[in-house]
């Protein structure tokens, strides 16, 4: 079965938001449009986002480590924010596996947003109706752009290669192998939502001087020479 | 969780109108209470007009209002579907047991049918109600047992606050006629404590460890937000006021929910005429309000998992 997602390398983020800021900018216009702002060059400006990029800090006691996250709609496979919705504006593709609102039937009660674990429906003030990740699919199936343009914009414009985008439903898939190589997750599992998209972890820190490559341990060198000058003789009286 | 009015008022005023109903069927199908047909009428306006004006309220939050009747089409899957059909299920029952206590038109028969279904159907809407809370994974203080059994008997005690004025309205509000609405005042609010210590000392399952993934790699916590200023997200599901006095507050529900209504129903019990009426007016003022502001804090005291994300916990 088809169940397109995406899958974020915490490795390889940098945080920029470039992901949140091109999502924001496609979307705007796309099947959802528009992401609507409130008091947007205010004080307390607030909009409709469908990506989110936080910055964690993690301590063990010994070791630290930042890790910029991006969140957005994980296209669960039990995704309850779709059998809450008491009109049936919330839905989930069986053709490919995407999650999507139908703003003609969203009468806007927001109990989705209140399923959701995960923080990725938004509700527009000015619309009235939740808005949600689409996946781009405005762009995936899109036959006007170049085939190497049909993915999920916040894929395409990162800079540093940190989102992929294919086929999680296929074991076969780039992102499959992917996901099985570098031992990727789903967050909050325990939702029983089954989570599509996965994270990979960041790789460990490396400490020790051992980890980088470099000798273990650093021997003092010998220095034969340095005996025969007036450092060296010094030296000598001074290590006695 | 944020505490919308509208819902607060939903829920509170469709509660006690449902419980008023309940006990009239009761009253009406046991005849354990001898009701005037005046007072038994005008009791039923009152629920409908109290379910009625929750049910408009419940609207009111909508984005879209004007769409509603698309809300009963996912009864399958939807509590909040189903409550809108249960609710409107109730109407036509409700509506020929209020006509029955004057009009001869409704037979005996056809009234103990009525009374039977709107008995039936108060409790199960109530219900469809309490489990729109209690399926939400998402929330660890609602997502338990205790929700649905406090809905129930919270819908129950305060239609029988309104009970008592109408049984003082038939000349009927003594100590006996009043013993077992006082008893399910006690059992609501004895089972709500023990809710309360509950969501006090359950540990969820989530944390910010198991939110992000990155549990494994120690303590998480957030160093930088994703944006300056609250978004929907905080504002709908981070709400933190009642966290603060929740002490406080629940104990000034239990004050006037409980304790208050008790000591004058035992007064009003045991007098008559104006002062009995003016204590039960009290007692109602009273309870009713301790019932909104429990409402009222079974919202605010909500805590939504995505709030881990934000360096909080539920």
């Amino acid at each position: 079965m088809t169940q397109l997602a995406l899958v974020i390398d915490l490795n390889v983020c940098v945080g920029c938001h470039a992901c949140a800021v091109n999502c924001k900018e496609w979307n705007t216009g796309g099947h959802s449009a528009p992401l609507t702002d409130l008091d947007a060059y205010g004080k307390d400006p607030d909009g409709v986002w469908f990506n989110r990029i936080h910055v964690y800090e993690t301590d063990d006691g010994s070791v630290t480590q930042t890790v910029n996250f991006p969140r957005s709609c994980l296209h669960c496979e039990q995704p309850d924010c779709v059998t809450v919705c008491p009109t049936g504006a919330s839905y989930k593709r069986e053709e490919d596996g995407i999650v999507l609102v139908d703003a003609e039937k969203c009468i806007g009660c927001k109990l989705c947003s209140w399923a959701c674990a995960y923080g990725a429906r938004e509700y527009d003030e000015i619309d009235g109706v939740m808005k949600k990740c689409t996946l781009c699919i405005d762009r995936i199936y899109n036959e006007n752009l170049p085939p190497a343009e049909r993915q999920p914009v916040c894929v395409a414009t990162c800079p540093a290669k940190a989102r992929h985008f294919g086929d999680l439903g296929d074991p076969e898939s780039e992102v499959s192998k992917l996901v099985a190589k570098r031992g990727g997750f789903p967050l909050m599992p325990e939702t029983g939502y089954e989570p599509v998209n996965r994270y990979l972890p960041p790789r460990p820190r490396k400490v020790q001087a051992g980890d980088t490559g470099a000798p273990a341990r650093l021997e003092a060198a010998e220095d034969s020479k340095a005996t025969n000058d007036f450092f060296g003789w010094l030296d000598q009286k001074l290590s006695r | 969780m944020h505490p919308a009015y509208s819902v607060i008022l939903f829920t509170s005023a469709s509660g006690a109108g449902y419980g008023l109903l309940v006990w009239l069927a009761l009253a009406r199908l046991t005849g354990a209470w001898s009701i005037g047909p005046v007072p038994g009428l005008l009791a039923c306006l009152l629920a409908l007009a109290l379910v009625t004006t929750g049910l408009m309220s419940s609207t009111f939050h909508l984005g879209h209002p004007e769409r509603a009747w698309r809300a009963f089409t996912q009864w399958r899957s939807s509590w909040l579907s189903r409550e809108g059909v249960a609710a409107v299920l109730t109407y036509p029952f409700a509506l020929v047991f209020t006509a029955g206590w004057i009009w001869d038109g409704i037979t005996p028969t056809m009234m103990t049918a009525a009374a039977a279904g709107t008995l039936v159907l108060s409790l199960v809407t109530v219900y469809t109600t309490s489990m729109i809370y209690a399926s939400l994974k998402t929330i660890p203080r609602w997502s338990n047992g205790f929700v649905s059994p406090v809905y129930l008997l919270f819908s129950v005690a305060s239609g029988g606050l309104l009970f008592a004025g109408v049984l003082s309205l038939s000349g009927a509000a003594g100590m006996n006629e009043m013993i077992l609405l006082l008893a399910v005042l006690l059992v609501a609010w004895v089972v709500k404590v023990y809710y309360w210590r509950y969501i006090d000392t359950a540990r969820a399952e989530s944390d910010a460890g198991t939110a992000t993934g990155l549990g494994h790699l120690g303590k998480v916590t957030q160093l930088e937000a994703p944006h300056t200023s609250e978004n929907y997200l905080l504002k709908e599901m981070g709400y933190q006021v009642a966290q603060k006095h929740a002490r406080k507050l629940r104990r000034y529900a239990f004050i006037l929910g409980l304790v208050v209504p008790v000591v004058l129903l035992f007064g009003a019990g045991n007098m008559g005429g104006a002062l009995q009426a003016t204590l039960l007016v009290v007692a109602m003022a009273a309870g009713l309000m301790g019932v909104v502001l429990e409402h009222w804090l079974f919202f605010a005291e909500a805590k939504h998992v995505v709030t881990l994300f934000y360096g909080r916990s539920v």
